[in-house]
C-alpha cells in the first residue's frame, strides 16, 4: 500500500510538472518532449488505476502518433518561436489568478464528490479478478453495446484523415503527373501505327 | 496516507487548470494551443478513467476511449490546418488571423 502512495506521488508530480513545463518551455521542441513525458506518466497513473488497456492505447495513441506529428509541424515550420512568446508575461498574472481560482473550486468540488457523492461509498477500485481481465470487460461492453458509437469512432478518424490530406494537398505546376483516364482510354489504333519501310532508306521519325 | 478517488481527481483537476493556463498565456503560439487542449482532454480521460474505476463501471474507459480518439482527429485536421495557414501567411501567429472575418 505504501509502495502504491509513492508511486502515485511520483507518477503525479511528473504529469503535473510535465504538464507546466509544456507551457512554459521556449523551445517547442522541449515542449513535444515535455507532452511525451506527461503522457507516459498519465499512462502510469492508469496502469495504477487497473485500466492497463487505456494506458497501452494511451502510449500508442499519444505518444506514438499524435505526438509525433506536432513533433513534425514543429521543426518543419521555419517559425521564429521567440516572437511568438511576446505577451507571455502580460498574460502570466491574470492567467494564473483565473487558473488558481479554477483550481481551488474544482478541487472542492473534487473532494465533495470523492466523500459525499456519488462515489463516498465505493469500496475502493475495482481489481481485475484473474478470470475477467480489463480488456476483456472493455471488449464485451464496447462491441455490444456500444457497437454502433465504436463504429462512429472509425468514422470520425476516417473523416479526419481525409481533411488532413485534403487541406494539405497541393497540386504543383510543372510536375509531371499519371493521368489514369487517359491511359485507360488508350487503344491499339491510337497507340500504335504502321510503318512500311523502304530497304536502305531507314525511317525518317 | 492511502490514495483515494480524490487524489486523482485533484491531479485531473490541476492539470485541466494547466492547460486553460497554457491557452492563456501562449495567445500567439498556436502549436503551444493545440498541445495544451490535448492536456485539457487528458485530464478529462483521467476523471473519466477513476471515476470509472472506483465506482466499477467500465463505461467511462469506454467513453475515455471515444474522448481519445477525437483528441486523435482533432491534433490531425489542427495541424493540417496550421500546416496551410503557415503556406499562405508564412506565419502562424493567429492572434491576428482576422482573413475570414466579413
Amino acid at each position: 500500500m505504501i509502495l502504491q502512495s509513492i508511486t502515485f506521488y511520483i507518477l503525479a508530480a511528473v504529469t503535473l510538472g510535465g504538464g507546466l513545463a509544456v507551457i512554459s518551455s521556449r523551445n517547442p521542441v522541449h515542449s513535444v518532449l515535455f507532452l511525451i513525458t506527461t503522457f507516459f506518466s498519465a499512462a502510469g497513473l492508469f496502469v495504477l488505476l487497473g485500466a492497463e488497456f487505456l494506458a497501452m492505447i494511451l502510449v500508442v495513441v499519444y505518444v506514438g502518433a499524435v505526438a509525433v506529428l506536432f513533433l513534425f509541424v514543429v521543426m518543419m515550420l521555419d517559425v521564429d518561436f521567440a516572437a511568438l512568446r511576446q505577451g507571455f508575461a502580460r498574460y502570466l498574472p491574470i492567467g494564473g489568478m483565473i487558473a488558481g481560482l479554477l483550481t481551488a473550486e474544482m478541487v472542492f468540488v473534487a473532494w465533495s464528490v470523492a466523500s459525499h457523492g456519488a462515489a463516498a461509498g465505493s469500496t475502493g477500485p475495482r481489481r481485475s479478478t484473474g478470470d475477467v481481465t480489463n480488456i476483456e470487460t472493455i471488449g464485451r461492453a464496447l462491441y455490444t453495446d456500444y457497437v454502433y458509437v465504436f463504429q462512429a469512432a472509425g468514422l470520425v478518424l476516417l473523416v479526419a484523415m481525409i481533411g488532413a490530406i485534403v487541406l494539405t494537398l497541393k497540386h504543383r505546376v510543372g510536375v509531371k503527373r499519371q493521368n489514369v483516364a487517359a491511359q485507360v482510354a488508350r487503344t491499339p489504333a491510337s497507340g500504335m501505327r504502321i510503318v512500311s519501310i523502304v530497304p536502305g532508306e531507314g525511317i525518317d521519325a | 496516507m492511502t490514495v483515494g478517488l480524490f487524489h486523482y481527481l485533484a491531479v485531473a483537476a490541476i492539470l485541466f487548470t494547466i492547460g486553460v493556463l497554457g491557452i492563456f498565456v501562449n495567445r500567439k503560439n498556436v502549436i503551444v494551443i493545440l498541445m495544451s487542449v490535448e492536456l485539457i482532454l487528458l485530464a478529462v480521460n483521467i476523471n473519466l478513467v477513476s471515476f470509472s474505476v472506483y465506482l466499477h463501471d467500465v463505461i467511462g474507459q469506454i467513453f475515455a476511449m471515444f474522448v481519445l480518439t477525437v483528441a486523435a482527429a482533432e491534433a490531425a485536421v489542427g495541424l493540417a490546418i496550421l500546416v496551410t495557414f503557415f503556406r499562405n501567411r508564412g506565419d502562424i501567429a493567429v492572434d491576428d488571423a482576422s482573413m475570414m472575418r466579413g
